[in-house]
């Protein structure tokens, strides 16, 4: 049990190695974006996390619920902001990968690269 | 019980990440992405965070997906090259992993109530609430009122990726698309999702209205409720062509919105200036302090709501605009 309360942690520790990963080795500039997300996701997961308490409810105060324990609703507001913010800045970035594609024609690092230096 | 459910999620989440960092076909990954999203909703309101899950499952899993492919059908569906420098980021991914699981065991374990987190500020909003906003939905109460400042803040971002998007896509520079009339037919031809996504349009939208003026009492606020709006205005796209989801709500009208949400939001903040109480304070907006939150927390909800349909419409289109989608 005490082993499992770590889990969620680790978990977000791969999740996030896993994105950076993509990001730094796939050439592919969309799979790059994908790998950012997954990235973002784990840092979401990790505040969503610590949010919780033992045998606490989601954070919603009905008549009658007194002395309910709750969950910390702080991070699950700063969550929930960013996950607007982080699909609003992967439009950009797509947005930006499609006007690459057109102007290159190709959307891998390497071969970016390789046209800029002619 | 519970936790063994949270390990099951977080297991399937692992693998699917795997696999999306392993296919080189973009086409498998994006929709892996989608699984992944909604196993994160998931997991999200088992640790409950029913707002967030609320928001992870409508953009991670329906707008994200749909913006995805549509760069993907500008773009090109498979990876060509392998991966670069495959050891040495290897190394780093690995060393980093370590690091960070030799240091999560000085962090405080799952769910405990004596962690640092529980002691701070949180006890005090979920007190405050009762008393100064009196409405159920705490996450809600903090979000627009007591970290106003913020979510202002997060909107303008939101409104600034949006005029980015816009500027990048919105004017048609490249080449012509290759077949116009396909993106404008849509799915018309395909009797059956057309009659079945009909029917599912006026009931995703009454849902979202449902979740925008009901996030006082329960999950659901502006953010949730502006995508899944905009999540049926795109499955109309979709289903009719663009150029009828256009007819519905014009380019122009959406500009509006991405402009007026904002600006309601901020104007909001400024009344509040003007009738003698400070930025973002919505206590002087009806002479019952209480009620003047609720009306303040009620307009900025609809203006974040305005804002993040108009914006994810526009990118929607912007996307769809510059080929066949």
């Amino acid at each position: 049990m005490e082993l499992l309360g770590l889990y969620y942690y680790w978990v977000f520790a791969i999740l996030l190695m896993t994105g950076f990963y993509a990001v730094i080795a796939k050439l592919n500039l969309i799979k790059k974006l994908i790998g950012l997300s997954l990235f973002q996701a784990a840092v979401f997961l990790l505040y969503i996390t610590m949010g919780k308490v033992e045998g606490g409810t989601a954070p919603i105060i009905t008549q009658g619920s007194g002395e309910q324990l709750f969950s910390n609703p702080l991070p699950q507001v700063l969550i929930l902001t960013a996950i607007v913010v982080g699909i609003s800045t992967t439009a950009l970035g797509l947005g930006i990968v499609v006007r690459i594609k057109e102007e290159y024609d190709t959307i891998e690092e390497h071969e970016i690269q390789e046209i800029d230096r002619k | 019980m519970t936790i063994v459910f949270g390990v099951f999620l977080l297991t399937l989440m692992l693998i699917t990440a795997f696999a999306i960092v392993r296919t080189p076909n973009l086409f498998v990954a994006v929709m892996l992405t989608g699984i992944f999203s909604l196993l994160l909703a998931s997991n999200f309101f088992l640790l409950d965070a029913a707002d967030v899950a609320l928001t992870e499952a409508a953009i991670g899993a329906g707008i994200s997906t749909v913006l995805f492919l549509g760069a993907l059908a500008l773009t090109a569906e498979r990876e060509t090259a392998p991966s670069s420098n495959r050891f040495i980021a290897l190394v780093v991914v690995s060393v980093t992993i370590l690091a960070v699981v030799y240091a999560t065991f000085d962090k405080p374990r799952f769910a405990d109530p004596a962690a640092p987190v529980h002691q701070h500020i949180a006890p005090w909003y979920l007190e405050t609430t009762r008393d100064a906003i009196d409405i159920p939905n705490v996450v809600t109460a903090v979000l627009g009122s007591f970290r106003g400042y913020d979510t202002l803040g997060e909107v303008f971002v939101v409104y600034t990726a949006g005029i980015g998007v816009l500027f990048l896509l919105g004017k048609n520079t490249g080449r012509r698309r290759d077949k116009p009339d396909d993106a404008a037919r849509g799915l018309r031809h395909y009797l059956i999702p057309r009659m079945v996504g009909r029917m599912l349009i006026p009931f995703i939208l009454l849902f979202g209205f449902y979740v925008q003026f009901h996030g006082e009492y329960g999950p659901g606020g502006g953010f949730q409720a502006g995508a899944i709006v905009a999540a049926a205005i795109i499955l109309y796209a979709l289903l009719e062509g663009e150029n009828r989801a256009l007819k519905v709500l014009p380019r122009g009208l959406l500009t509006g919105l991405i402009a007026g949400g904002a600006l309601l939001y901020g104007a909001v903040g400024v009344v509040g200036i003007l009738l003698g109480g400070n930025f973002l304070d919505y206590s002087v907006l009806s002479s019952d302090p209480v009620l003047g939150q609720q009306l303040g927390i009620l307009l900025i909800e609809a203006g974040v709501g305005i804002t993040v349909t108009g914006v994810l419409l526009s990118i929607f289109h912007a996307f769809a605009a510059r080929g066949r989608f």
